[in-house]
Parts: structure tokens; C-alpha cells; sequence
């Protein structure tokens, strides 16, 4: 399961909205509990690719660096990432499990239609390596709670 | 040298997220690293021996890659070496 509290949920899809019509990205830090990702803060990432950005995304490297430093600054991990798919289903493409390498992470794909936020969904890259991997449904809690 | 791993690597080294691996270039201390976790080679590394496409590894804040002498740079002490895969994707519209 994915644990994210209310202004991360709806501040990662705002980040969709605003990239509309191109894909956005990015990063959730957090840390493991009793199985679940718990997620504290997302960041926001450029999405580097230059060509068909609309249907593809990359994280610079260098912004990942800093995202894993500031996860462990604050005694975190990096639990997930984050994506949207434009005028398109939150549903992973054979790209997004190509291109994931992040095994028992979540990713996260909202779908942005004619540039509103739809669906929000998760998938757990799960399996032993690159020959085995795949996507499995994860379901998403939403914290509401103060302090969550 | 110490070798920071990321959240899929640290299954494979007794779940640690910072592994001391002494050496004196990249490739060195790369290689105390699977020395010491042999099961994060076939992650690193295709059957080529060479490191797989998807896996950045980077100096302090410099990509490996883009060093003169690449993995047969020199390390020094403060130096820290991050492993870090890739993340990309995208819908099939």
C-alpha cells in the first residue's frame, strides 16, 4: 500500500495539471512501514526529455542525486516516483516497465485529461531482475489526519 | 570510500544504504563492493561484465561516465560514490 497525505496527493497531481500537455515527473520520499510506503514529501523534477515530451519523461540524474540526499538528510528513502500520462489512462505502458529499475518502489501515474487531473493510480515494481520484473496494483490511502 | 545504495540495491547487502569499500580508483572500490555483496553483480553489471545502461554511478556530484579517466579515476578519502538507476518511462499514446 501507499500512504500519502493529502497535500502530497493533490500537489503531485496539481504538477500534472501545470505540465499539461507534457508529461511531468518526479520523486516521493518517505519511508517503509509494516510493508506500506509512507510517503512525506514528493519533489518535483524536470522532466528532461526534449523529443515527444508530451508522451515520454526522464529524471536528470543529477536531480535524483539530490533527491536521494535530501531523503537521507532527513533520515528518509526514496519510496516512489511519479508521472503523468496526458491524454492518456493512469495505466503503466510497456515504456514505464521498460524503463523502471527501482524494485519494491512505488510508481505512480496520474492521467491528466485535456488538462485536469483524472485518475491517480500505483504500481509496485515487483520481481528478482530486469528478466523477471513486472507491475503489480498497489492501492493508494490518502492521509487526512493532522500530523499523517 | 563510502558507497551509498539506493532503495532496490540494499536487498542484495544486508539491507544496508551505505557500504565502506575501500580502493584506490572507481573500479576498485567497485569491486570491494560486490566482493563484499557478490549478489549486487547481476544488478551492476550485464553478462558483458560492463555496467548496465540503466545504472548511474557518480563521484560526489559528477557522473561517472563523463570523468576523463572514467572508472579508473582516483578516489580519495572524503570522496563518496552513489549508485544510482535510472527513472524514465511514459504512456504508449
Amino acid at each position: 500500500m501507499l500512504k500519502i497525505p493529502r497535500e502530497q496527493f493533490d500537489g503531485l497531481r496539481a504538477h500534472g495539471e501545470a505540465e499539461y500537455p507534457q508529461e511531468c515527473c518526479g520523486v516521493l520520499i518517505g519511508k517503509l512501514s509494516d510493508g506500506s510506503r509512507v510517503v512525506k514529501e514528493f519533489i518535483r523534477c524536470r522532466n528532461s526529455q526534449t523529443l515527444m515530451a508530451d508522451r515520454r519523461y526522464s529524471i536528470p540524474a543529477e536531480e535524483l542525486i539530490a533527491a536521494q540526499r535530501r531523503a537521507r538528510e532527513q533520515d528518509m528513502d526514496i519510496v516512489g516516483f511519479y508521472h503523468s500520462h496526458p491524454d492518456h489512462p493512469p495505466q503503466w505502458s510497456s515504456h514505464d516497465l521498460e524503463e523502471a529499475h527501482w524494485f519494491a518502489c512505488s510508481y505512480v501515474i496520474t492521467g491528466i485529461e485535456k488538462g485536469r487531473a483524472g485518475d491517480t493510480k500505483s504500481y509496485v515494481l515487483c520481481g528478482n531482475d530486469e528478466e523477471t520484473k513486472r507491475f503489480d496494483n498497489e492501492e493508494i490511502e490518502v492521509l487526512t489526519e493532522v500530523g499523517a | 570510500m563510502k558507497i551509498y545504495l539506493p532503495t532496490p540495491l540494499r536487498p542484495y547487502a544486508d539491507k544496508r544504504s551505505v557500504v565502506d569499500a575501500p580502493g584506490a580508483t572507481i573500479a576498485e572500490a567497485m569491486r570491494s563492493l560486490t566482493n563484499q555483496y557478490p549478489d549486487l553483480k547481476g544488478y551492476i553489471y550485464s553478462d558483458d561484465g560492463n555496467v548496465r545502461g540503466f545504472v548511474n554511478i557518480y563521484l560526489n556530484d559528477e557522473d561517472v561516465r563523463y570523468l576523463p579517466a572514467k572508472m579508473n579515476s582516483p578516489l580519495h578519502d572524503s570522496d563518496t560514490l552513489t549508485i544510482m538507476p535510472s527513472i524514465a518511462g511514459g504512456s504508449n499514446r
